[in-house]
């Protein structure tokens, strides 16, 4: 699919860098201008996000094979010529989606059309701000679309530097602190994942389809095959302990990003600080990024690896769901009971990844989506309180379902999605991951179901605290929610509601893909399938 | 014998033309005594000779001259278009410096110098033979002696310079006291001989071993490896910011063509190893590239830890240069093409990301008179651009893509993983972690913070914006399109001697 002679996916990739440039050229004192911009690129980027919904074929499988890939655009990007001692070197801008991407990037057009709306009421250097907001819409973009790894990784790391800064300008008071933890830990995942390409790299060669040569390529498609590893090369062989070693650099690498414990500390503090739309692109995107890099990258190239650890991960994914809730459970901060539900949540997603089957990772692809949407409505929902009231602290509130009824509703809708009520998004997601993973290790998801109460407990405890009891006398001006405000939560709210209620748009998108995955991890892992 | 003596003058071109500038220059400043710039356009005009001699050569193939005391070769060639290119720069640079330019100081010495420094390092990439390697960094290091202590009213520049002085005489004195063991271990004085006669003979390991160690004191000297590296940040700190820029670039640049030469001819073993594939062995089990990774190490990681506490941008990135040089040893190590092609990459990077971030200190010296941290504080803000060039270069520094340092590290992580060697790039990706941190630190105080003092804009001309761009735009290219520099290099590593 094409406009002008580009892809689809080149447009919805470089269309915030198109805006950052017009953004630039505005004149700084025109702030509307600037706010507009970014909201009709972003606006634009949903708008193709939908094309690629109504187009998108539920039949195809993708994962590793090209021709199950859908929006494939591929070019030569560098094509370095062979010499005597070294083998031709080729990048490709190779760009495509299936069912594990698409949902992806319409959650990531969304968020970051919502968070440009998020953002109106930021005065300080606009259009800095809004410049950067949109080079880390592409960064984002650009990792669920890229099929080379070379591709993902610039996209990967493009991302660092717009959210520093993001951070680290318009953040709170602890803000240089949290944007140097982020950037630190995530570079110190980064360069990990840079040592596991170069060694896949290494390993990996495909003939070229025209000389004959061998050429080593960053293909990821090409290094999913088992066929294309050279004898004798590094990570040749299934089972070596140089294969696990490079599954574990990947591992956390992406763990960062999720963060899987004992990566997780930048995230509160990231979250505590952050504006409040970056929040909301934090939680809803970036933290789906490293449960998305292990699917596409660590499960299909890694298989017999991924099956090794199959029960690490999934404690892994324990310790997340019931720690997370355990500190939600004790914080007086609103923002930072958010951030660790948030932790909870990404438990979820790792423990139904881990079940290896369809299960449970439709349930881990669909949480991811879910806990996109409902997460970015609860980062707003404090933002709201937090841009009246200037405090986030639990206890200074109290009986506000009077003075804000419409707030009260919306701030339900997303509480109850959040703890997974029956009817709305969250609880669909949880369902199969914890079914899932019920087949596959029994009393670890037994363990791992104390979250579920552990997080009704923190969730209904924090809607007490804030909307019933009397009201402070400090507070009875607080307007209600406005307009923007609502245009902001209100897509969401939907979403959260239709997807409870009927999921299969959703779930009709990934069904293909997810039982490739899960055959590619049971046929090289080795492994019986589900139920065992 | 005269036939060799003509094809060798003739190849001599270069270096000659260097020479002839030089002393033009010299004469120039006796004669003329008003102050002008005239010095450092003849300078220039000597510089635009010289690349054209040396891009004859590139075609030349693969020559040694008089005797066996210098390689021309693809390997020298490649080396001196980054210190032409570099030295190209640098009198651009010296002619905006406010710090050079001040009071009644006449500049014809000034540039006469970067010329003599500038053959010294030409020298440097094709010497074969031992005593020419001597004679050549000695040539490098006087001008540099001098050139540190330019700026005479100023104190630090004058202790800078009794440092380097010091400092590079106790280095070289190690370094011909190893000669002359080598010497009297292998009865040859030019590298191919020493190889042939390593080769063949029966050679006393430790001594060899105590004669590359001490030969690694001059080399280490030269590009500031660890634990050679003491005279470095004070003289950094101390020498006019042209002249430390320079040090950090080319020097280096001629100090490692000439180290990489040097192992590579004198301790190849042919019959081990296979050459056409790029991977060559060192005979007899002399394992000199294992001292080379200590070094390595140890030069990164204290670069890197120091570098962290400092508060002046000169000294900083003295530190920084110090671990960038830890990273290209890493590429030495690992006794393949690749490595040394990394290392060649690397170079071409380094030079605009460095000499990039060195010239916005200057800009902002020359504004604030001040390179300390705190200067930076909002700078972002006061003058976007020049704000947005240093953020590229610190980024390029660290080696995040899409910048051309990604690239740089990018070849050098390659070529160590493809030879194996992993708990050495291991330490190299940690210490491009912990580089972040205090590259990170000067953005912040060029975004994070907000000016304290008067708020002004630093004022720039279209001359400034012009070199900047030359430093940026290939900053940026050569992260997004690495092709024709990793074929040029890759070409380029051919050594006479060597096939």
């Amino acid at each position: 699919m094409e406009f002008f002679g580009l892809g689809i996916l080149t447009w919805i990739t470089f269309l915030p860098i198109v805006g950052m440039v017009i953004v630039l050229l505005l004149p700084k004192e025109n702030k509307d201008a600037i706010r507009w911009t970014s909201a009709i690129f972003t606006g634009l980027q949903v708008v193709l996000a939908i094309i690629i919904y109504m187009n998108f074929n539920r039949g195809m499988a993708g994962i590793n094979t090209q021709e199950g890939f859908q929006f494939i655009e591929k070019a030569t990007w560098i094509d370095i010529k062979s010499v005597a001692w070294f083998g031709r070197v080729q990048i490709e801008y190779f760009m495509g989606i299936d069912g594990l991407s698409v949902l992806m990037v319409i959650l990531t057009a969304l968020i970051s059309f919502i968070a440009v709306f998020a953002s109106w009421e930021i005065d300080k250097a606009v259009k800095g701000y809004f410049a950067l907001l949109l080079l880390l819409d592409t960064g984002m973009m650009g990792v669920f679309v890229a099929l080379d790894f070379f591709l993902f990784y610039v996209f990967w790391e493009v991302m660092l530097l717009p959210m520093y800064f993001l951070i680290g300008i318009w953040g709170g008071p602890r803000r240089e602190y949290a944007a140097i933890k982020f950037f630190l830990y995530t570079l110190l995942g980064s360069v990990l994942i840079l040592l596991a390409i170069l060694a896949l790299y290494f390993s990996v060669s495909v003939n070229d389809p025209v000389t004959g040569e061998k050429i080593h390529t960053f293909n990821m498609l090409a290094m999913m095959n088992p066929a294309n590893f050279e004898p004798g090369s590094i990570l040749a062989g299934m089972n070596t302990s140089w294969r696990y070693i490079a599954f574990i650099a990947l591992f956390i690498g992406f763990a960062i990003k999720v963060p899987i414990f004992p990566f997780h500390t930048w995230l509160p503090d990231a979250h505590v600080e952050a504006p409040t739309a970056i929040s909301v692109i934090l939680a809803g995107i970036l933290l789906k990024m490293g449960t998305y890099g292990l699917l596409r990258i660590s499960y299909p190239m890694f298989p017999d690896a991924t099956v090794f650890y199959q029960i690490p991960m999934a404690i892994l994914g324990f310790i997340n769901i019931v720690y997370g809730a355990l500190v939600a459970m004790a914080q007086e901060d609103f923002k930072k009971l958010i951030a660790y539900s948030s932790i909870s949540h990404m438990g979820i997603v790792v423990l139904g990844m881990a079940a290896f089957n369809t299960q449970g990772m439709t349930g881990a692809i669909l949480q991811m989506f879910n806990h996109g949407t409902i997460t970015a409505m609860l980062f707003l929902i404090v933002g709201v309180i937090y841009d009246r009231a200037h405090t986030r602290g639990l206890s200074e509130f109290g009986g506000l379902m009077n003075q804000m009824p419409k707030y009260a509703a919306v701030m339900s809708i997303a509480f109850f999605a959040a703890l997974g009520l029956p009817g709305l998004s969250g609880f669909i997601s949880e369902a199969f991951a914890f079914l899932g993973a019920f087949q596959s290790f029994r009393w670890i998801t037994i363990a791992s179901t104390v979250g579920i109460v552990l997080t009704a407990g923190y969730m209904l405890w924090t809607l007490q605290r804030v909307f019933l009891g009397t009201l402070p006398e400090r507070w009875k001006t607080l307007p209600d929610i406005n307009g923007r405000e609502l245009f902001t939560l209100v897509p969401l709210a939907v979403i959260v509601i239709v997807l409870g209620i009927y999921p299969s748009p959703a779930i009709d998108l990934l069904t293909s893909a997810v039982n490739t995955l899960v055959d590619v991890v049971g046929q090289s892992g080795g492994m019986a399938m589900g139920g065992q | 014998m005269l036939e060799q003596i003509v094809h060798s003058v003739k190849l001599l071109q270069p270096e000659t033309a260097l020479a002839v500038t030089f002393c033009v220059l010299l004469v120039l400043d006796l004669v003329v005594r008003r102050k002008s710039n005239l010095a450092a356009w003849l300078a220039l005009l000597g510089l635009v000779v010289t690349a054209f001699f040396v891009l004859q050569q590139a075609s030349s193939g693969q020559n040694s001259i008089f005797f066996n005391m210098l390689a021309v070769d693809s390997f020298s060639v490649f080396f001196k278009f980054v210190i032409l290119a570099s030295s190209f720069l640098i009198i651009l640079f010296s002619l905006q410096s406010d710090e050079l330019n001040s009071g009644t100081r006449r500049l014809g010495e000034y540039y006469s110098l970067i010329i003599a420094l500038t053959l010294g390092m030409f020298l440097m990439t094709g010497a074969s033979n031992l005593l020419m390697m001597y004679l050549s960094i000695e040539l490098t290091s006087i001008s540099s002696y001098i050139l540190a202590g330019y700026t005479k009213e100023a104190e630090d520049s004058s202790e800078a310079s009794l440092k380097y002085v010091i400092y590079g005489a106790v280095s070289s004195g190690m370094m011909l006291y190893g000669i002359s063991m080598l010497y009297g271990l292998t009865g040859a004085v030019d590298i191919y001989g020493i190889n042939r006669a390593l080769t063949e003979g029966d050679i006393n390991l430790m001594a060899l071993m105590i004669a590359s160690i001490l030969m690694v004191a001059g080399f280490g000297y030269k590009i500031s490896a660890v634990p050679f590296h003491f005279w470095t940040p004070d003289v950094y700190e101390g020498a006019p910011i042209t002249i430390t820029a320079f040090l950090s670039v080319a020097s280096k640049a001629a100090g490692f063509a000439m180290m990489m030469r040097f192992f590579k001819v004198s301790f190849l073993d042919p019959t081990v190893g296979n050459l056409a594939m790029g991977a060559w062995a060192s005979f007899q089990g002399f394992e000199w590239n294992q001292l080379l990774a200590a070094i390595s190490v140890l030069t990164m990681t204290l670069g890197n830890l120091v570098a962290i506490w400092q508060n002046n941008l000169k000294r900083l990135l003295a530190y920084s240069s110090i671990a960038h040089a830890g990273y290209m040893l890493m590429g030495v190590v690992v006794l393949s093409n690749e490595g040394l092609a990394a290392v060649l990459i690397y170079f071409v990077v380094y030079l605009f990301m460095n000499l990039g971030a060195f010239y916005t200190v200057m800009i902002v010296a020359n504004k604030t008179g001040s390179e300390d941290i705190e200067a930076y504080k909002g700078l972002g803000y006061r003058t976007p651009l020049i704000g947005v060039a240093m953020t590229i270069f610190l980024l390029s520094l660290t080696g995040i893509p899409p910048t051309a340092g990604f690239v740089g590290k990018l070849y050098l992580f390659a070529a160590l993983i493809n030879g194996k060697w992993f708990w050495l790039v291991v330490i190299g990706a940690l210490n491009s972690v912990v580089s972040l941190y205090y590259y990170v630190r000067i953005l912040r105080n060029m975004f994070l913070k907000t000016p304290e003092r008067s708020a002004e804009p630093i004022q720039f001309s279209f001359a400034h914006v012009t070199i900047l761009l030359v430093l940026l735009i290939p900053t940026i290219l050569l992260g997004v399109y690495f092709g024709p520099l990793v074929e040029y290099a890759q070409a380029s590593l051919v050594m006479f001697g060597i096939q």
